[in-house]
């Protein structure tokens, strides 16, 4: 195995306190973060919300203005990029137009004063694991932008780093060697064992990819799970909505008495204690349509997503009470056009259920 | 087709048009230098190199063309050389560093641009007399790049500032130094800023009068403005052919270093830079 001879040694990242400050803008506040060695974790969240900076936080980039990175027990945030042995693919991948990719590559070995035969072996070996050893004499805007982006991954992965960043390294490929691109790097991530930081906005990306993923909202950090329990059990009502394709719908209401009730009479069963303000989340594919069900309501747009239709349903169009769209996954076969009546059956949809403060209620 | 080139024409004639008047006073420079005599534009008497004695013999008891010639070079070319030098570090820190006074620091700069090189001269000359350096050609390289910083520091910002943040932050991470990135990456990727400031400050020193008749005294550090001042001093013995001649000659370098380094000096105009 030719990853193997590359000598990658992943290590554990902890991020405590940490946060940052621009002038009186917070852009990241407090995080606490444990990263296990070998791990590929995603940092998801729109744009501007404190994933980007994290990243460059942890390459050195930028200095914290709080808190402490630990890179194997070692505290690392105060050291100069180059001492803290990290390799990074930015988005716009940053290759140096004025060298051929080899000496691109081999930047960082230069750098270091690596023995030029040595150098030159590793970057060989890494641009041939890529698929770009081909081309290693071109410089980068005679390339294509998939070849740019693997000579990046190259230029990060030849100096053997202790931890890979990647910031949204995948966003200007064209979808489809976007895919394909996605399931190598997983694969090479896997074979070295390096521990590796994604950053994007594409939860796709982040659930396919990552071990486990940190959802970031508005510099905070939401949610830091297994992708299976960020769709399962979402922390709050911001991941709730974020992640999942269509997004869950969130209702608000009330709970009162072990029931929950929000608008257009919805009212379901819950299994908690205690009254007070509450929001409901149920996905679009767990809801069925049922000629039989007891939400009664109406088709008022139908999109065909190919396998699927995405129905939205508004419920209680009667006058007086206020109305609810619920959206809802059906099979195409299984579509109805709009200003069809429908009824809907909730019973066996998973019930995500979230306090007055949008936390989920366990 | 057709009218792609009648438009060609017509832009033709209209540059034609307006040089017209300056290519005729190039060319009687070149007749009146080469002839006995000119009237008007026609030659009488035949040509003669006589105007041309300047270049084998001194005039009077003024210095060798070529001594001056040399001086002259190393005027321009010193004061091309450390523009271009100290602008691009001045530049790369303003663009890229964030420290104290950079907002403050770059205006003052801008204000300084605003001040005529004249209105300087006196206490210019003090600060020469104190340095010891009156009456040098080193003097005079320092005062001239001294009042081309500010045009040297805002255009090779401008490169700079175009040169993308995450190249620098690419840089740092692959564990590069300032240094190293400002010598490896940045001043590579200015280079048109670099060729086309150099260019343009060595023209601009080139042509430099006052600054070099000030500050200079003795004829061993002449260089060409004043040399050719020297042949217009008293006016009852102009010599115009000479006169002619010698303008021609100082022109020469000046044509060369500007064909050489057109397509930068255009690009100074654009501004940026494209890897």
């Amino acid at each position: 195995m030719r990853a193997a001879a590359l000598e990658l040694k992943g290590v554990p990242v902890a991020l405590r306190g940490l946060a940052k400050r621009f002038g009186t803008v917070d852009a990241l506040t407090p995080v606490d973060l444990d990263i296990e060695a070998g791990e590929l974790v995603a940092f998801l969240g729109p744009s501007g919300c404190g994933k980007t900076t994290t990243l460059l936080l942890i390459a050195g980039i930028y200095r914290p203005t709080a808190g402490q990175i630990y890179f194997d027990e070692t505290q690392v945030d105060h050291l100069h990029p180059r001492d803290r042995d990290v390799g990074m693919v930015f988005q716009s991948y940053a290759l140096y137009p004025h060298f051929t990719l080899f000496d691109n590559i081999a930047f960082p070995l230069t750098i270091q004063r690596t023995a030029r035969n040595v150098a030159r072996e590793r970057v060989t070996r890494v641009a041939e694991m890529l698929g770009i050893g081909e081309i290693l004499e071109r410089r980068p805007s005679q390339v294509s932008g998939g070849q740019q982006q693997r000579a990046a991954l190259a230029r990060a992965l030849v100096k053997q780093p202790r931890i890979l960043l990647l910031d949204e390294p995948l966003s200007n490929l064209d979808a489809q060697i976007r895919l394909q691109a996605r399931g190598e790097i997983r694969r090479l991530q896997r074979q070295m064992g390096i521990t590796s930081i994604l950053v994007t906005h594409d939860q796709a990306e982040a659930l396919a990819m990552a071990d486990r993923v940190a959802v970031f909202c508005q510099g905070r950090l939401e949610q830091f799970a297994t992708p299976h329990d960020l769709y399962h059990a979402p922390a709050n009502t911001f991941v709730a909505g974020f992640v999942g394709h269509p997004p869950m719908n969130l209702v608000e209401g009330r709970i009162e008495n072990g029931r929950f009730r929000g608008a257009a009479g919805l009212e379901l069963e819950v299994d908690v204690e205690g009254d007070g303000p509450a929001t409901l989340g149920l996905r679009p594919e767990d809801i069925r349509l049922d000629a039989g069900g007891v939400h009664a309501g109406e088709v008022a747009i139908a999109e065909a997503l190919g396998r699927e239709t995405l129905l939205t349903v508004e419920l209680g169009s009667g006058l007086q009470l206020p109305g609810l769209q619920l959206k809802v996954l059906v099979a195409e076969t299984e579509a109805v056009p709009p200003g069809t009546a429908v009824s809907l059956d909730l019973a066996g949809a998973a019930r995500h259920l979230f306090d007055g403060e949008g936390r989920r209620i366990p | 087709m057709e009218v792609f080139q009648r438009r060609w024409v017509g832009t033709f004639i209209v540059i034609l048009g307006v040089t017209f008047p300056i290519a005729l006073g190039y060319l009687w420079l070149v007749l009146t230098s080469t002839n006995r005599e000119v009237h008007g534009l026609w030659p009488i008497g035949g040509w003669e190199l006589q105007n041309w004695r300047f270049l084998w013999e001194p005039i009077g008891r003024r210095p060798m063309i070529w001594q001056v010639l040399l001086n002259t070079l190393i005027f321009a070319g010193g004061v091309s050389l450390l523009v271009v030098t100290v602008s691009a570090m001045a530049a790369y820190a303003i663009s890229r560093m964030n420290f104290k006074g950079r907002g403050m620091f770059l205006g003052l700069v801008l204000v300084l641009h605003a001040f005529p090189a004249v209105s300087l001269l006196i206490a210019t000359f003090y600060v020469l007399v104190m340095l010891r350096l009156f009456d040098s050609l080193l003097g005079v390289v320092l005062v001239m790049t001294a009042f081309m910083m500010p045009l040297g520091i805002w255009l090779l910002k401008g490169f700079f500032d175009n040169l993308s943040w995450d190249m620098e932050m690419a840089a740092l991470v692959d564990g590069a130094s300032r240094f190293r990135i400002f010598f490896q990456i940045a001043l590579p990727l200015a280079k048109p800023g670099l060729f086309a400031l150099g260019i343009f400050s060595f023209l601009i020193a080139w042509g430099e009068f006052i600054l070099p008749y000030t500050f200079i005294a003795s004829s061993r550090v002449w260089i060409f403005s004043i040399y050719l001042e020297s042949l217009m001093g008293d006016l009852s013995a102009t010599d115009f052919g000479l006169l002619t001649a010698v303008g021609l000659f100082y022109t020469l370098p000046a044509v060369i270093v500007f064909l050489l380094g057109q397509k930068y000096l255009l690009q100074m105009y654009y501004g940026g830079s494209k890897g």
